[in-house]
């Protein structure tokens, strides 16, 4: 498989969920560096995907920090934009949330008490909200062992992540 | 199906006060906010979508144990003033009641749980209960979501939690309220430091009647702002306990009030029966404030005990909507005020005058006052 940036020979395989759904993208060691593959909280597929940052030429040194796209960025679920946020300072549907993270971050900061849920969860839900954390967990296994070139690990946690995805999946 | 005249005809539950100790807290309510996956938020579906959720919702919500034999109505299938005097009983938000088609409401017969369909969120529902009982409250909504979550897919994320149409609800997608009167606490000039102390733990303090910061009727709702970040438990747990506090200081001040001046305290009850009692036309921030001063005779037992309850189910009646339900057709505003009077007049004609001899000085505590033997 190519790099998905500069058509090298890809070594770095990654998995992560946008907007609910799961992305792969591979890329040469070179611009995983460059794009941050190696710090877990540096690295968004979102941008990459969803456009903004160089896909072309691996020029681009770092991703920027927020979210690309701009106004014109719109809920794949149901159209809502930037523009309907800004004017009504509401959502349009449940995907809006994945859509718009980094916004909805920035509001909910001072709102309430905390960023995270930790009160109910809907039954059938409880036992996908453990399986996702389980996953996030492996993904920065993943980061990690990348990180030190410990490729054998790698694989078999890759494995072990797509496993889980396909229950994911199958439960969906 | 039950009707809108059979739904309105008797006081809800929580109305009543029945065997509650609500001389100070009102009413607890419990709000809760559920949107299903895959449809876009009421506000922004489009007709057909907004359809497919009712279509999708309602019969769920009508198969709820609870639900035996519901009022459950189509917003479009009401009248304007229908869905004015439901706002008033507190059974449906004023958004809602904005709407129409594709909206819909399911209440149980007793009023204690109600369900509003493609609210702002595709499901609101709340239940009501007489005293400081929040978490009872939220024990018989937990019952109704649990049941709701096995038959309709819920938006849910695992970092923001319930997802719902306005950032300021995400997580727990709860609101917890108490309905205060504090009387003695306005009177004393204590009302914008106890307020002010609530404020700053993070609950919100408003008046029920009235706009801005007016409170009419000395009745105060308090609630939590937060959502997220904190369990349901958590959250119930801080309010209950300030709410209590806050009664306490009301129960207090009532008790100092009767001490230090009863002169004044009389006086003010006196001159409020006087006018109710006597009046042909009273508008409706006058009648709120001497209904209120009723209200707190009632519980130092100037009155008896029963005028609080009546009180209560007064401050319903007098509402515009309550009004025009009642004299069967529009009413300017002059003729509200006229026949505002002649119902409080009639109401409180078997209510004899203040006793003031037996006025509490122990400041209301229902085990030690005396027997009045009036009623």
């Amino acid at each position: 498989m190519d790099c998905d940036n500069c058509g090298k020979p890809a070594k770095v395989h990654l998995t992560q969920l946008v907007g609910g759904k799961v992305k792969k993208v591979a890329l040469c060691n070179e611009c995983a560096q460059t794009k941050g593959v190696t710090d877990p909280t540096g690295f968004a597929l979102a941008d990459m995907l969803l456009g903004g940052a160089a896909t072309s030429s691996g020029a681009v040194p770092t991703l920027a920090p927020t979210p690309s796209g701009g106004a014109a960025r719109s809920c794949p679920q149901c159209g809502f934009t930037m523009a309907d946020l800004k004017k009504v300072r509401r959502f349009g549907c449940g995907v809006c949330y994945q859509t718009f993270r980094e916004e909805v971050n920035q509001m909910i900061r001072g709102m309430h008490k905390g960023p995270t849920h930790c009160g109910k969860v809907p039954e059938g839900l409880m036992a996908m909200h453990q399986r996702n954390q389980r996953l996030d967990e492996l993904r920065s296994r993943l980061d990690q062992a990348v990180t030190t070139e410990n490729y054998e690990e790698a694989a078999g946690l890759r494995d072990e992540i797509r496993q889980l995805e396909e229950k994911v999946a199958e439960t969906d | 199906m039950m009707r809108f005249t059979t739904l309105i005809k008797y006081p809800a539950d929580w109305m009543t006060g029945e065997g509650a100790d609500n001389a100070v807290v009102l009413t607890s309510r419990i709000r809760l906010a559920r949107n299903l996956a895959g449809i876009p938020f009421p506000g922004w579906a489009k007709k057909n979508q907004r359809a497919e959720a009712l279509e999708q919702m309602r019969p769920a919500v009508e198969s709820l144990d609870c639900m035996k034999d519901p009022f459950s109505q189509e917003l479009d299938s009401l009248s304007s003033v229908q869905k004015q005097v439901m706002v008033e009983r507190h059974l449906i938000s004023r958004e809602h009641a904005a709407r129409g088609e594709g909206s819909a409401a399911v209440i149980e017969r007793r009023q204690s749980i109600a369900i509003m369909i493609n609210e702002e969120d595709h499901l609101r529902m709340q239940s009501i209960r007489p005293g400081l009982e929040l978490s009872t409250a939220y024990e018989a909504l937990a019952e109704v979501d649990d049941q709701l979550a096995g038959q309709l897919e819920y938006a849910f994320d695992a970092d923001l939690g319930y997802l719902t149409t306005c950032p300021t609800n995400l997580g727990t997608g709860m609101r917890g309220s108490a309905m205060l009167h504090l009387p003695a606490l306005v009177l004393s000039d204590q009302i914008g430091q106890v307020l002010q102390a609530v404020n700053k733990i993070g609950l919100a303090v408003r008046g029920i009647f009235g706009e801005g910061t007016e409170s009419l009727g000395n009745l105060f709702q308090i609630s939590n702002q937060s959502t997220l970040g904190e369990s349901e438990e958590t959250i119930l747990r801080r309010l209950e306990r300030v709410i209590a506090q806050v009664a306490t200081h009301e129960r207090n001040a009532r008790g100092k009030l009767v001490e230090d001046d009863p002169d004044m305290v009389c006086d003010k009850i006196g001159r409020a029966y006087g006018v109710l009692r006597h009046a042909w036309i009273i508008d409706s921030k006058e009648a709120l404030n001497h209904l209120s001063l009723l209200r707190l005779g009632g519980d130092l037992g100037i009155f008896s005990h029963d005028t609080v309850r009546l009180c209560d189910e007064l401050l319903m009646e007098i509402q515009p909507a309550h009004l025009q339900m009642h004299s069967g057709r529009k009413l300017a505003p002059e003729e509200r005020d006229t026949i505002r009077a002649e119902i409080v007049r009639s109401r409180l004609q078997s209510l004899e005058a203040p006793d003031i001899r037996s006025i509490n000085k122990t400041g209301g505590d229902d085990d030690s006052s005396p027997d009045l033997g009036i009623a």
